[in-house]
């Protein structure tokens, strides 16, 4: 018995010690991005390639915010990221209390549809939509971006909270019915109180979703001002002599918002419960 | 609702009924505008363009089913196919195999397992554009630390190879960033798995006898049957859809989308480059519905092939 407990401690060690190698293996891009973004820009590709620089500098992170206009970028990003957010959120819990508490003509059609819709690739909406845009003249502006994103969002959303509203106790709703309260002040003063975990989290997912898209944003938007985060990283890449510490501070700059809700919000993000929402 | 009708004459049932309704229809009524505008009907016209030929300029115009014919000879759009069929193999068994690895491991009750998780699942959050950006800049061609690695500590290569710039290399050095960046995830949905295993399964293996490995063979394996087939198709569908990395990483290293020499075309860089750089927007929706088809095809395959194998 002592022999197959001194084996299991073996064992354990043994996990750890390999598991905290991988660990370091998939850090390594990690630190280098961060080391890199302290680096003045003769050491970017010094070989060997050293962890700490040599002569740390926050020079990058100086240039990065200031003579790249890279404030605006940033402010970009909030509005699109907030807006779209707020209308994913809001139109997707209003959608998935009606379809998960309340029977009515149409709502398996509208259900199977909304659906049908989540399940096609991206890219198979984006012509049309580009189209649309334009004909709307919100190609190359913000608003086309907000309601893209939000669009992209809602499906999620509902299908997400509609199991969260359909898991609620019906005596709950039907104490209220008999208080008076209709659909409207059930949704509002019941479901959605009832609902604040789920809510947050696809919150978080929405927020994120939006901070980080890339095609659609590439494909509208032509005019600098208006680049929202991820384009403008890839904008500060060049062909040739590319300034790495510039992209990789503006990159950690981008990360910041992202790396403090991660940190401060870990369960959300990695609970088996939303585990098919963070797929990017 | 019925118990609250019972008293009322028939004829105002109607209106009682469209009084119910009404404010349901309100909750229903933004979202489903937004959702339609925006993604049904998209898709609807997404369908009808497939069918014509039309540049933004010119009058559309209807061809039948010309450019699906078209993609079937087209060979730049096989050679895409086939690309993005090997970058999903890669990626997917990649994923499973290190994602479970990595499951296995932090099942276990070893110090430091929530930092490690979280170290693990780093790169899920991260945006794709930022970590393209980063394995360009690790792969670079005269002085990228993984070039450093292989050529200056292992003696692995006598000189450095331009990883993204060679066409034999450039779409797999690719898909390594397609595995790590997705083994975090991957590994979080394994040990909800795992923690689903009862435990009295391998105190009943113990008790037979089996060994570490019979009990990985003949208990997790199999309990874990569902959770890898749900893995096997959502991996699938992502690794059929890749697109950000490969547009962001072969023009930053080419100057020129799915390059070098085509190497790294997948469906959605060629779909892209024929709708938005030709503008040839027929083409581009067709090739859309195809990998559409393909991921469908393939997703109820694996589907198959899973429930066969449960038998």
């Amino acid at each position: 018995m002592i022999g197959l407990r001194r084996r299991r401690g073996l064992g354990r060690w043994l996990a750890f010690a390999a598991a905290v190698a991988f660990g370091l293996v998939m850090l390594i891009p990690f630190a280098l991005m961060v080391s890199t973004a302290f680096k003045p820009h003769a050491y970017v590709l010094e070989i060997p390639p050293r962890l700490i620089p040599e002569a740390p500098t926050l020079d990058n992170f100086v240039e990065a915010w200031t003579s790249q206009d890279f404030g605006r970028y940033f402010l970009n990003s909030v509005i699109v990221a907030v807006a779209s957010t707020t209308i994913a959120v809001t139109l997707g819990s209003m959608l998935a209390f009606a379809f998960a508490r309340y029977s009515f003509p149409g709502r398996r059609l509208l259900f199977g549809a909304l659906l049908f819709t989540m399940m096609v690739p991206g890219m198979v909406l984006l012509i049309p939509q580009f189209v649309l845009a334009r004909n709307l003249g919100l190609l190359n502006s913000l608003a086309g971006l907000i309601v893209v994103y939000a669009t992209m969002n809602l499906g999620l959303n509902t299908f997400l909270l509609r199991g969260f509203f359909g898991s609620m106790p019906q005596e709950v709703f039907e104490a209220a019915a008999v208080d008076g309260a209709g659909v409207w002040s059930s949704f509002w003063l019941i479901g959605v109180p009832l609902a604040r975990a789920g809510i947050a989290t696809i919150t978080l997912f929405s927020f994120l979703a939006a901070w980080d898209e890339f095609t659609w944003a590439i494909i509208s938007l032509s005019d600098k001002n208006l680049y929202t985060l991820p384009i403008a990283i890839r904008s500060f890449q060049r062909a040739q002599a590319t300034e790495w510490g510039l992209v990789f501070a503006a990159s950690l700059i981008a990360l910041a918002p992202v790396l403090v809700l991660f940190v401060a919000l870990q369960k959300q993000f990695v609970s088996g419960a939303f585990v098919g929402a963070t797929k990017g | 609702m019925i118990a609250a009708a019972g008293g009322r004459l028939a004829p105002a049932r109607p209106r009682r009924r469209l009084r119910r309704l009404l404010p349901i229809y309100g909750l229903l009524l933004p979202g489903l505008v937004l959702y339609g505008a925006w993604a049904a009907w998209p898709l609807l016209n997404s369908f009808i363009l497939s069918f014509t030929d039309w540049s933004l300029t010119k009058p559309l115009t209807p061809v039948g089913l010309a450019n699906y014919l078209r993609a079937l000879g087209d060979p730049l759009f096989w050679r895409a196919l086939s690309a993005t069929l090997g970058y999903t193999v890669v990626t997917v068994a990649g994923q499973l195999v290190l994602g479970l690895g990595a499951a296995l491991l932090l099942n276990r009750r070893i110090p430091g397992r929530s930092v490690l998780r979280l170290v693990y699942y780093l790169p899920v959050i991260t945006s794709w554009v930022i970590v393209s950006l980063v394995f360009t800049y690790l792969y670079n061609g005269q002085a990228g630390a993984l070039n450093w690695l292989l050529v200056d500590v292992l003696h692995v290569l006598d000189r450095p190879v331009a990883w993204l710039a060679e066409p034999s290399t450039a779409l797999w050095a690719i898909a390594v960033l397609g595995i790590w960046k997705g083994i975090g995830w991957t590994m979080v949905v394994f040990l909800a798995g795992l923690q689903a295993v009862s435990p009295e399964l391998y105190d009943a293996a113990e008790v037979d006898g089996a060994g570490a490995w019979a009990r990985f063979r003949h208990v997790t394996l199999p309990e874990l049957r569902p959770t890898t087939t749900f893995l096997l198709v959502v991996l699938t569908i992502g690794g059929l859809n890749a697109f950000i990395s490969i547009f962001v990483m072969s023009s930053a290293a080419t100057g020129t989308v799915g390059g070098p020499l085509n190497s790294t075309d997948v469906v959605l860089t060629y779909l892209w480059k024929q709708s938005f750089a030709q503008l040839d927007l027929g083409y581009g929706a067709a090739l859309s519905f195809l990998l559409a088809a393909v991921t469908g095809l393939v997703s109820l395959v694996e589907l198959r092939v899973a429930r066969e194998a449960a038998r």
